[in-house]
């Protein structure tokens, strides 16, 4: 069975979605202020990790490391609707590049198990 | 059971350990990002010994020749010697042909290698001043120009251990100890129609100079841009020089700029570096951008240049370098 990374195009699908989906993050006015003073290769080599992670592609997260990553950030406000507004973010740079609507819908469905870790419900 | 031995302590990695996660639980701080071999943040190199084919995937190959691979993902199966890349570095003597001014407080070293270096302008080595003292120079030569000769630009910092020794002491016909090149930060031929800006603060413009001279010999017929900027104009260097060049070739052009109170000479631009190129340049789709100099232009020039349209993989800065440094070259 092809997986869902496989199917969305692999390495070269998150390679060609990063700019874009980080072009997004950093232009959204929900969001951009978490994203203000880190180093821009850094993220965009984290912001690498999480697509390939959302696409379904080999990562090595677990709950634990999504809890420890975001804890800073979470006592900064992140909250759901900042959640939200990252998934739409990706939602539409998938849509960008012409991605298959049910594909994006099993994105999300995989970027919503994360969300309780994320947020350190 | 595979050693590693980092910096003359030998570590036991137990089974299924990366190198990564040996280091780390015995106190090496390693840098790291994703822990998935994607992000390259642990790049590391092996220095004894061979690490696993896979513990190099996605490298390219000039890296994977020099033994580099990713500390996350590598779990030997031998024993192995590793180092970060900047400590593992070949070094060998060099001799000073010639130091002559560029301003009041930046010189230039002219150095031939007593074996031919193998480098791109724009990447950097580090030079020794004696065990343990050492500074990053970005290299301003071309090896089409300046054959076996290599060219850096040092300023003189306050107290500088390295840079005020090389001001003060040293002469031409002395050696010194220096590495082999470094950096990600220098011209690829393969798009001569592709825009290239170059920014620069300083002594930043040791590597845009070389960049710039690389891309002109190459044939490069796309637009090549340089905001070089500074507080004054007695801060600016080469002007001289890079006027000549955007004579010679009508698709480079020379942007002096000066942020201070000044009234600045006919054609200067007055403000910061990032502001002047980039209120020219808001569409920066398909460009190539390169920042050297002051991290804090550095850094903000990354960010905008991106939201200008940039390609991230198009945005070059050199990476290695401590980020309290401003510049290779001081």
């Amino acid at each position: 069975m092809t997986s869902l990374y496989e199917k969305v195009g692999g390495d070269a699908a998150v390679n060609a979605a990063v700019d874009i989906f980080y072009r997004k993050v950093l232009k959204d006015d929900r969001i951009k202020r978490f994203f203000d003073d880190v180093d821009m290769a850094k993220q965009a080599a984290k912001q690498k990790a999480f697509l390939t992670m959302a696409m379904g592609g080999p990562n090595t997260y677990t709950g634990a490391d999504m809890r420890k990553g975001h804890a800073h950030l979470v006592t900064r406000g992140l909250n759901d609707s900042h959640f939200d507004a990252v998934v739409e973010d990706l939602g539409a740079t998938l849509k960008e590049l012409k991605v298959p609507q049910e594909l994006i819908n099993e994105i999300a469905a995989l970027c919503e198990t994360t969300r309780k870790d994320v947020l350190g419900k | 059971m595979a050693k590693i031995r980092y910096s003359g302590q030998v570590h036991e990695s137990r089974h299924g350990e990366s190198v990564l996660e040996c280091l780390t639980a015995h106190g090496v701080s390693v840098p790291s990002s994703c822990h998935a071999g994607v992000c390259q943040s642990c790049m590391m190199r092996v220095v004894q010994g061979r690490v696993p084919a896979a513990a190099q995937s996605g490298l390219k190959p000039a890296h994977v020749a020099k033994g580099f691979f990713l500390a996350c993902i590598c779990r030997p199966d031998e024993d192995v010697e590793v180092a970060f890349i900047d400590e593992a570095l070949q070094k060998f003597p060099a001799e000073v042909v010639e130091i002559s001014p560029l301003n009041s407080d930046i010189v230039r070293v002219r150095l031939r290698p007593r074996q031919p270096l193998d480098y791109s302008p724009g990447q950097f080595i580090r030079l020794y001043k004696g065990p343990g003292v050492s500074r990053f120079y970005s290299l301003a030569s071309v090896p089409k120009l300046h054959h076996e000769d290599i060219h850096i630009h040092v300023r003189k910092m306050p107290n500088g251990l390295v840079s005020g020794w090389i001001h003060e002491t040293l002469h031409a016909g002395e050696l010194v100890d220096i590495s082999e090149s470094l950096g990600e930060c220098f011209y690829l031929s393969g798009h001569p129609e592709q825009g290239l800006l170059l920014m620069g603060t300083g002594c930043g413009l040791a590597p845009l100079y070389g960049i710039i001279l690389d891309a002109l010999t190459h044939g490069h017929q796309g637009a090549v841009r340089l905001y070089h900027g500074s507080v004054n104009t007695a801060g600016l260097y080469l002007i001289e020089e890079l006027s000549a060049l955007s004579e010679a070739f009508p698709n480079f052009e020379y942007v002096p700029c000066v942020s201070g109170d000044e009234a600045p000479p006919q054609g200067f631009a007055p403000g910061m570096v990032l502001d002047v190129a980039m209120a020219r340049h808001p569409d920066l789709s398909g460009w190539r951008v390169y920042l050297c100099g002051n991290p804090d232009m550095v850094s903000t020039g990354k960010r905008e240049a991106f939201l200008a349209g940039a390609s991230m993989g198009e945005i070059f800065a050199d990476p290695f370098l401590p980020a309290s440094s401003a510049a290779a070259c001081q």
